[in-house]
């Protein structure tokens, strides 16, 4: 097996089940321990990957998550057919939500999602065209 | 570091070699291999889950005896937890246990529900501190503590720096002891608790978090029952011996020592699987509405542990009536005592020990990875466990590892065949 290619695995984000939503970064955490990183970068990761979960099941009704591991950083893309983001800059701004009020029920859609991302992450880059989808490709450097 | 020892036995002779407990142990520490169950130490909790599952009775917990005790040789402090006191049919009094143990030899009883008392007011002051770490998560239970250590590094300076009632119950009953018979030198003493489960054994027989347990011995609760229970039925008028409140006893059921805290912003989660849920979202998502996080590997709490007698339930209820008419608490620390935790009661953080490491070297841990993820992709996924290994997951990482031989696997050509078809 070639040993510089990067560690590469996909999930599935179901967008039918709010109840199952967070689950893959708990899966990729499983994974990133085993490879032996430091806790610090793992929790990084797993925050990100939680709160763009979360929002790819409140705004777009699920999608793909593709994680890539090198020696020196993991990379993460979201891709989902959603509804898109209409002005990015806005949406990075702590405390604004589109979130619907029967999930801000459930204590979510505070409007943290996307600035925690930016928190937890050395870079952060988003793809997004209204009523195609959005594309949020993050890393963290270990 | 020092191997583990465990305190959950196989006996192989009785063991069938099926599925049950594999499928069951939340750590994936067990396969079945030469037709019966294997325990990894690294990555046993002893949360005592496959021994409450196993139908064939192969799977025990191991503590010391009533026999090995040194009765009559040395002076024998009993430690009864709170769990204890709700095993016993129509009690009303705990001075009956309390007695009971006194008539079946032990020379003094330190009830462990006095230090609980104690730890929640250590605990309430801790909790004013703002330079901690939030939310608090309670050491109490060593499932819990061991857990944290081995797969969420993250949180483990979230454990309360505070020694467990357990070893704060053994190092006061010493003192006590000493001060009541001045003749008695620390030597002469030995502390013997009684414990509802087999984490309890091993956190004694394992000095994992760096301090010398203060706990001699440690003998089961269903190993005192029946002496007790014979003792107890002598008894007319039992010693006032008893000295805990209601707090110290509510120790006993999940939720009892985070509502006394007094303070409305807590969690209390028990059974393993549901433990693991809530550190899996602590250590990912931020709760600012919470304080503090009491956590319980066994259902129901300490009076669901697997060395205990009765249905944890109505050990619930029985606990619920025996502690209605006592005081709230009886054990306070002095006031200094309260605002300094005393030295000897802190609890020094666990290690992260990276038992999950799949090698030390990170990139042959990842082409470790890569192989077993591509592994893993040929593999039916049914995650049967006829294989000797809990999913096909872990069936890849043993066969990758060696441990395992891919012709293990009953239905590979049958999970191909699926596959195939999908495609």
């Amino acid at each position: 097996m070639d040993n510089s290619a990067p560690l590469e695995f996909h999930f599935v984000v179901d967008g039918n089940d709010f109840t199952s939503a967070g689950e893959a970064s708990v899966e990729v955490k499983k994974i990133l321990r085993r490879i032996g990183l430091d806790s610090e970068v793992i929790r990084r990761v797993s925050i990100a990957m939680y709160e763009a979960e979360i929002n790819m099941v409140i705004h777009a009704g699920g999608g793909e998550a593709d994680v890539s591991v090198t020696t020196d950083r993991i990379t993460l893309v979201m891709t989902d057919k959603g509804p898109g983001i209409a002005d990015i800059e806005l949406a990075m701004r702590e405390g604004y939500s589109t979130a619907p009020d029967n999930i801000r029920s459930l204590g979510f859609g505070a409007g943290m999602g996307l600035p925690n991302i930016k928190r937890y992450t050395d870079e952060l880059h988003i793809e997004s065209e209204v009523g195609k989808g959005t594309k949020i490709t993050m890393s963290v450097n270990i | 570091m020092a191997p583990y020892k465990h305190s959950v036995a196989l006996d192989t002779e009785k063991c069938k070699g099926c599925i049950t407990c594999l499928k069951r142990c939340p750590t994936e520490a067990i396969r079945i291999r030469d037709g019966h169950a294997v325990i990894n130490s690294d990555r046993c909790i002893d949360c005592g889950e496959c021994i409450r599952q196993c139908q064939h009775k192969a799977k025990r917990a191991v503590a010391d005896k009533l026999a090995d005790l040194p009765f009559g040789k040395k002076f024998v402090i009993a430690l009864p937890p709170p769990s204890l006191y709700g095993q016993f049919e129509n009690l009303d009094d705990a001075d009956y246990i309390l007695q009971g143990l006194l008539d079946i030899g032990f020379d003094y009883v330190y009830e462990v529900a006095r230090s609980a008392e104690l730890v929640t007011e250590y605990t309430r002051q801790y909790l004013k501190r703002d330079d901690i770490r939030r939310p608090v998560i309670s050491s109490a239970c060593p499932v819990v503590t061991r857990l944290i250590s081995l797969r969420f590094p993250y949180l483990c300076d979230n454990l309360v720096p505070i020694m467990p009632p357990m070893e704060i119950a053994a190092a006061k009953a010493r003192e006590e002891a000493m001060a009541k018979n001045p003749e008695l030198k620390s030597e002469d003493i030995v502390t013997v608790f009684i414990a509802p489960c087999p984490a309890k054994v091993s956190s004694v027989k394992n000095d994992f978090t760096g301090y010398d347990s203060h706990v001699d011995y440690v003998v089961a609760v269903n190993e005192v029952y029946f002496e007790l229970l014979g003792a107890m039925s002598k008894i007319k008028t039992p010693s006032p011996i008893s000295k805990t409140g209601m707090v110290g006893m509510s120790w006993a059921v999940s939720g009892g020592e985070a509502s006394a805290l007094l303070n409305d912003r807590y969690l209390a989660a028990d059974g393993i699987e549901n433990i693991i849920k809530v550190l899996d979202e602590l250590e990912t998502a931020s709760f600012p509405f919470l304080d503090y996080i009491e956590l319980n590997a066994c259902s129901s709490g300490c009076v669901g542990g697997v060395m205990t007698v009765g249905n944890p339930y109505l050990t619930k209820v029985k606990i619920q009536n025996l502690k209605r008419y006592l005081p709230v608490m009886q054990n306070r620390p002095s006031v200094e005592e309260a605002k300094h935790i005393p030295e000897k009661f802190e609890y020094r953080q666990q290690e992260y020990e990276p038992v999950s490491r799949l090698d030390s070297d990170r990139k042959t841990a990842m082409s470790l990875m890569k192989e077993i993820l591509a592994l893993d992709e040929r593999l039916p996924g049914f995650d049967c466990g006829a294989c000797g290994s809990p999913t096909c997951r872990a069936f890849a990482e043993d066969v990758i590892k060696k441990k395992a031989e891919l012709e293990d696997c009953a239905f590979l050509e049958r999970g191909n065949k699926k596959k195939k078809s999908q495609e």
